[in-house]
C-alpha cells in the first residue's frame, strides 16, 4: 500500500516494517521528530558559535583549564554514552517484544541519565561556590549556557523517559508506545551527539588551550 | 492608597500620555463589549467548541486571517502617527521616547504578527486542498502553533498599556537594548512574545514541510505540485534553518538581561556583533519566508486569470529552490559597516546580487504567463500586476544596497527604509492581499465585490508611490532613519509632507479593504460551483466553504493543474474515476482545548519574565510541563466519521 495514503492508520499498516513505522500516522511523526531534531542542532549550532567566539574572553576570571575538571567530565561523558548504548538495547528489546527488558533498559538508562545530571550539577555548584558564576565573565556566561541548555534537554528527556515507562507498564507494547520509545530514543542519542561536540569543543579544547 | 500600591501602579500602568489613557478606556470598553455580545447572544460555547478548540486547518486559518487583519490595522496606525509626527519640521506630535516606541512596535508588529500570520492564513487555508489533504500533518501541533501565536501578539500589545513598550529597534540590539542602557520591561515584552511566537512559528514550518512531504494525494509527484505547494515549502525549509538563531539570539540576550550574563555587554568580554550576526542570520531568510509565499500566490493567479499554464514551471521551482538556497548566505549585507574587510563583504555583497537573478526569472515567467492569455482584470490579478513594477524598483535599489561600499552610504537612511517597505509591502502584502481575494471565496463562500476592491487597491497602490518613492529621495538627501524630528531648511520639508500625504492614501485603501469585507458579508456574490474563478487546482475541485473533512474521496493526480485536466476530462465526456468508488470511514483528530490552555500557560510564563516576577514565571512553566505530560497519557485522541455521515454532507452540498 502507498506511503501517499492518509490519516487511516488503523487501516493503512504495513506488516512488513517494524511496529513503530507499521502505521502511517506514527511513520510521519518519526518523519516530523527528525525535523524537529534539524532545529534543534540548528539551536546548539547557535550556541556552540557564540561560545567559540567568547570563550577567550575571561575578563581575567577563571580560564577553562583552570575551571574544568577532567575526571568530572570524563565521567559524565562515560556515563552518557554508555547511556545511548542502553537506550540502544533497548530499542532492541522492544523489536523483539520484550516488554520486561524493554523497561528494564530504559530504566538503567534513565538512571545513568540521572547520575550524568547529578554530576553536571554537582560540577555547577562548584563552580559558583568557586565565585566563577554566569556574570563572571563572557566565557563564563557561554559555557554555562551552552552545557547548561544540554542539560536541561537531558533533565526533559528524563521526565519524558518517566512518562513512557509508566505507559509500556499500562499498556504494554502497542504501535503507539513503539513509536514513543523509538521516538524519545532518538532524542537520546541526539542528546549524545551534541555531548559529544560539547566534550570535544568545551572541554578538550578548554584544556588543551 | 498606601504609598507602595500607588508607586507600584505608576509604574505598572502607563501615565502621562493622553493617547495611552485613550487607549486603556478603548481596551477596556472593547473588552466589555465583546464579553457583552458573547454572553448575551449565548455564544460562549460555540466559540469554545468551534473555535478555541478547533484543529482544523481551515479554522485556523480563518483565525490567522482576522489576527493578521488587526494586527495590519494596529500596525498601520503606527504607521500614521509616525508619518504625522514627520510630516513637517520640527513637529510636535509625539515625544522622542514615544517615536521610539512606536516604531519599534510598527517593525516588530509589522514583519512577526501581521506577515507571519498573514502567510500561515494562507498556508492552513491551501495547502491541505492543494494537495488533497484532509488536514496537515499534524493538526494538534498546527492548533498549538496558533495560539502561541495568538498569545504573543497580545502580549507584546499589552505593553502598550501595561510596563511600557520596547524601544530599541524592531532588530534590538544590544548593548542599547541590554539592561544598563534599557532597564524597563518593554524590553522583555519584545524578547518573551517574539520567543513565544517564534517556537509557533518553528512548529508551522514543521508541520508544513511534512505535510507536503508525505501527505500529497496519489499521483502527485513533487513536479506535479502547484507552485504555491512549493513556495510554502521552500518558505517552511527556511523557516526551520532560520528561526532557530532567532530562537538563540533571543534567549542569549534575555539571558544577558535577567540572569546578568554577559554575551552581548560591553564589559566582562561580551561581543554585541555577535547578537547582530545571529539575529540577521534569521532575519534575512525571514524575508524570504514571507516573500516567497506571496511569490505562490502570483503564480496561482497569473495562471487561472489568464486561463493558461504557467509559464516555465520547472525554471520556477528551480529559481525558488536557488532563492531559499542563498537567502541564508547574505546576511551579513545588512551591516557591511561592521567592517568585517573587504574579502567577506565581497563574498555577501555577490550573494546578495545573485538572488536578483533567480527573483527576475521568476517575474519574466509571471508576464509571459500573461503573455497573449485570456485576461480577466479581477482583484487577485490587480493586486499582482500592482506586485511587478514595486518589485523591479525594490529589487533593483536592493541590489544598490548590496553594492558594499556604497552601502556605507545608504545604509541606515531613508533609502533603505523606501527599499525594505518597497519589497515587504510591494511583494508580501500585495501578495497576501491578492491571495485573501483569491481564496476568499473558497474560505468563506462569498466572493467580495469587485468595485470596492478596484477602488481599495488603487487608493493604496497609487498612496504607496507617493509614500515611498519621496522617501528614496530623503535618503539621498542625508535624513537618517529612526530620527523622531528634524529641523526646517535641510530641504526634507517637501518630500516629507508628499510622503505622508501617501501614507494617508493607503491608510484610505486599507479601511476601503475592510469596507470591501463588509459590504459583500452583507451583499456579496455566493459562490455556489465550489469555483468561481474556473481555477486550475485541487481545492477549487471542492465545494466552498469545504466540508471539515475536505475530501470524500481522496483523488488521484495524473498531471499538473489536477482540477482543469479534471475539468477537461469531463469536458470531453471521459468517465470520472473517482466518484465511483465507494466511501470509506474517514479518520479525524478530535479537538482540544488543550492547546489554548497551554499558550496561555506560556502567556503567563511570558508575563511573568517580563517583570521579573518569577514565582508567576515558574507556576507557569510549571503549567506547560503539565500540560505536555497530560498530552503524552491521552491516547484516545482520533474519531471516525461514519460514511452515512459523508454522504448526508456531501448531499447537502449537492454532491453524491
Ligand atoms: C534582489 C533582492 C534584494 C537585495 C539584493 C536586497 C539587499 C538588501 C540590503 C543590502 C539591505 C541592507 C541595507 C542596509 O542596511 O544598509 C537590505 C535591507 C532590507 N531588506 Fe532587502 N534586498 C533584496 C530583497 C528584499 C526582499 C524581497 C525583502 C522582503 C520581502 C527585503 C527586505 C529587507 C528589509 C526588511 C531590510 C532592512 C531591515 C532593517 O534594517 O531594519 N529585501 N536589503
Ligand atoms: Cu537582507
Amino acid at each position: 500500500m502507498s506511503v501517499l495514503e492518509q490519516r487511516l492508520p488503523a487501516v493503512d499498516t504495513h506488516d512488513d516494517l517494524p511496529l513503530e513505522y507499521a502505521h502511517e500516522d506514527d511513520a510521519l511523526r518519526i518523519f516530523g521528530f527528525w525535523v524537529f531534531l534539524v532545529t534543534d542542532m540548528l539551536l546548539f549550532s547557535c550556541v556552540f558559535a557564540t561560545y567559540v567566539i567568547l570563550y577567550r574572553h575571561t575578563n581575567m576570571g577563571p580560564t577553562p583549564t583552570q575551571l574544568f575538571d577532567v575526571r568530572g567530565f570524563t565521567a559524565e561523558t562515560l556515563i552518557l554514552l554508555t547511556s545511548s548504548f542502553t537506550s540502544g538495547i533497548g530499542t532492541y528489546e522492544m523489536r523483539r517484544g520484550h516488554r520486561g527488558a524493554l523497561i528494564g533498559w530504559l530504566m538503567v538508562t534513565w538512571i545513568l541519565g540521572a547520575c550524568f545530571i547529578g554530576l553536571e550539577v554537582s560540577e555547577f555548584v562548584a563552580d559558583v561556590a568557586s565565585g566563577a558564576t554566569m556574570s563572571r565573565s563572557a566565557f563564563l556566561s557561554a559555557f554555562f549556557t551552552l552545557v547548561g541548555m544540554h542539560g536541561c534537554h537531558v533533565s526533559f528527556g528524563l521526565l519524558w523517559m518517566l512518562c513512557l515507562m509508566i505507559q509500556l507498564g499500562v499498556k504494554g507494547i502497542t504501535h503507539v508506545t513503539a513509536r514513543k520509545v523509538f521516538i524519545v530514543g532518538l532524542y537520546w542519542h541526539f542528546l549524545d551527539v551534541v555531548w559529544v561536540f560539547i566534550f570535544t569543543v568545551v572541554y578538550l579544547i578548554g584544556e588543551l588551550s | 492608597m498606601p504609598a507602595s500600591v500607588t508607586n507600584f501602579a505608576t509604574h505598572f500602568f502607563v501615565t502621562g500620555e493622553p493617547m495611552i489613557y485613550g487607549a486603556d478606556v478603548a481596551i477596556v470598553l472593547v473588552s466589555l463589549a465583546i464579553l457583552f455580545v458573547l454572553t448575551y447572544f449565548k455564544k460562549w460555547k460555540w466559540l469554545w467548541k468551534e473555535w478555541l478548540t478547533t484543529v482544523d486547518h481551515k479554522k485556523i486559518g480563518i483565525m490567522y486571517l482576522i489576527a493578521a487583519l488587526l494586527m495590519m490595522f494596529r500596525g498601520g496606525v503606527d504607521a500614521l502617527l509616525m508619518r504625522t509626527q514627520l510630516m513637517l519640521p520640527n513637529g510636535r506630535f509625539l515625544q522622542a521616547q514615544h517615536y521610539n516606541e512606536i516604531f519599534t512596535t510598527h517593525g516588530t508588529l509589522m514583519i512577526l504578527f501581521m506577515a507571519m500570520p498573514f502567510i500561515f492564513a494562507m498556508f492552513n487555508i491551501v495547502v491541505p486542498l492543494q494537495i488533497g489533504a484532509r488536514d496537515v500533518a499534524f493538526p494538534y501541533l498546527n492548533a498549538i502553533s496558533f495560539w502561541l501565536f495568538f498569545v504573543a501578539a497580545m502580549l507584546l500589545n499589552l505593553s502598550f498599556v501595561i510596563g511600557g513598550s520596547p524601544d530599541a529597534g524592531w532588530v534590538s540590539y544590544p548593548p542599547l537594548a541590554d539592561l544598563p542602557f534599557d532597564r524597563g520591561p518593554g524590553e522583555n515584552f519584545y524578547l518573551l512574545s517574539l520567543q513565544i511566537t517564534g517556537i509557533g512559528s518553528m512548529a508551522t514550518g514543521l508541520n508544513f514541510f511534512v505535510t507536503i512531504m508525505r501527505m500529497r494525494a496519489p499521483g502527485m509527484t513533487l513536479m506535479r505540485m502547484p507552485l504555491f505547494c512549493w513556495a510554502v515549502l521552500s518558505a517552511s525549509v527556511l523557516i526551520i534553518v532560520a528561526f532557530p538563531a532567532l530562537t538563540a539570539a533571543l534567549a542569549l540576550l534575555l539571558i544577558d538581561r535577567v540572569a546578568g550574563a554577559h554575551f552581548f555587554t560591553m564589559l566582562a568580554g561580551g561581543n554585541p556583533m555577535m547578537y547582530v550576526n545571529l539575529f540577521w542570520v534569521w532575519g534575512h531568510p525571514e524575508v524570504y519566508i514571507v516573500v516567497l509565499p506571496a511569490f505562490g500566490v502570483f503564480s496561482e493567479v497569473v495562471a487561472t486569470f489568464a486561463k493558461k499554464r504557467v509559464f516555465g514551471y520547472a525554471s520556477m521551482v528551480a529559481s525558488m529552490m536557488v532563492i531559499t538556497v542563498i537567502s541564508y548566505l547574505v546576511w551579513l549585507h545588512h551591516f557591511f559597516t561592521m567592517g568585517a574587510g573587504p574579502g567577506v563583504n565581497s563574498f555577501f555583497a555577490l550573494a546578495s546580487m545573485i538572488i536578483a537573478i533567480p527573483t527576475g526569472v521568476k517575474v519574466f515567467n509571471w508576464l509571459m504567463t500573461l503573455f497573449r492569455g485570456r485576461i480577466r482584470l479581477t482583484p487577485p490579478l490587480l493586486w499582482t500586476l500592482g506586485f511587478v513594477p514595486n518589485f523591479a524598483i525594490g529589487g533593483a535599489t536592493g541590489v544598490m544596497l548590496a553594492v558594499a561600499p556604497a552601502d556605507y552610504q545608504y545604509h541606515n537612511s531613508y533609502f533603505l527604509i523606501a527599499h525594505f517597505h518597497q519589497v515587504l509591502i510591494g511583494g508580501t502584502v500585495y501578495g497576501m492581499i491578492a491571495g485573501m481575494y483569491y481564496w476568499w471565496p473558497k474560505v468563506f463562500g462569498f466572493l467580495l465585490g469587485e468595485r470596492l476592491a478596484r477602488h481599495a487597491f488603487w487608493w493604496f497602490n497609487i498612496g504607496f508611490y507617493v509614500c515611498f518613492l519621496p522617501q528614496y529621495f530623503l535618503g539621498y538627501m542625508g535624513m537618517t532613519r529612526r530620527i523622531y524630528t528634524y529641523p526646517p531648511g535641510m530641504g526634507w520639508t517637501t518630500w516629507n509632507f508628499i510622503s505622508t500625504l501617501g501614507a494617508y492614501m493607503m491608510g484610505i485603501g486599507f479601511i476601503l479593504i475592510a469596507a470591501n469585507i463588509v459590504q459583500s458579508a452583507l451583499h456579496g456574490v455566493r459562490d455556489t460551483t465550489g469555483d468561481p474563478w474556473d481555477g486550475r487546482t485541487l481545492e477549487w475541485s471542492l465545494p466552498s466553504p469545504a466540508p471539515h473533512y475536505n475530501f470524500a474521496r481522496i483523488p488521484t493526480v495524473h498531471s499538473r493543474d489536477a482540477w482543469w485536466e479534471m475539468k477537461e476530462a469531463r469536458r470531453r465526456g471521459e468517465p470520472v474515476q473517482e466518484s465511483t468508488e465507494p466511501l470509506r470511514p474517514i479518520h479525524m483528530p478530535k479537538s482540544s482545548g488543550r492547546p489554548f490552555i497551554l499558550s496561555v500557560l506560556f502567556f503567563v510564563f511570558g508575563f511573568g519574565m517580563t517583570f521579573n516576577w518569577y514565582v508567576m514565571a515558574i507556576i507557569g512553566l510549571l503549567g506547560v510541563g503539565i500540560c505536555l505530560v497530560l498530552r503524552s497519557f491521552e491516547f484516545d485522541t482520533d474519531f471516525y466519521i461514519p460514511v452515512h455521515e459523508i454522504e448526508e454532507t456531501e448531499a447537502a452540498y449537492g454532491r453524491s
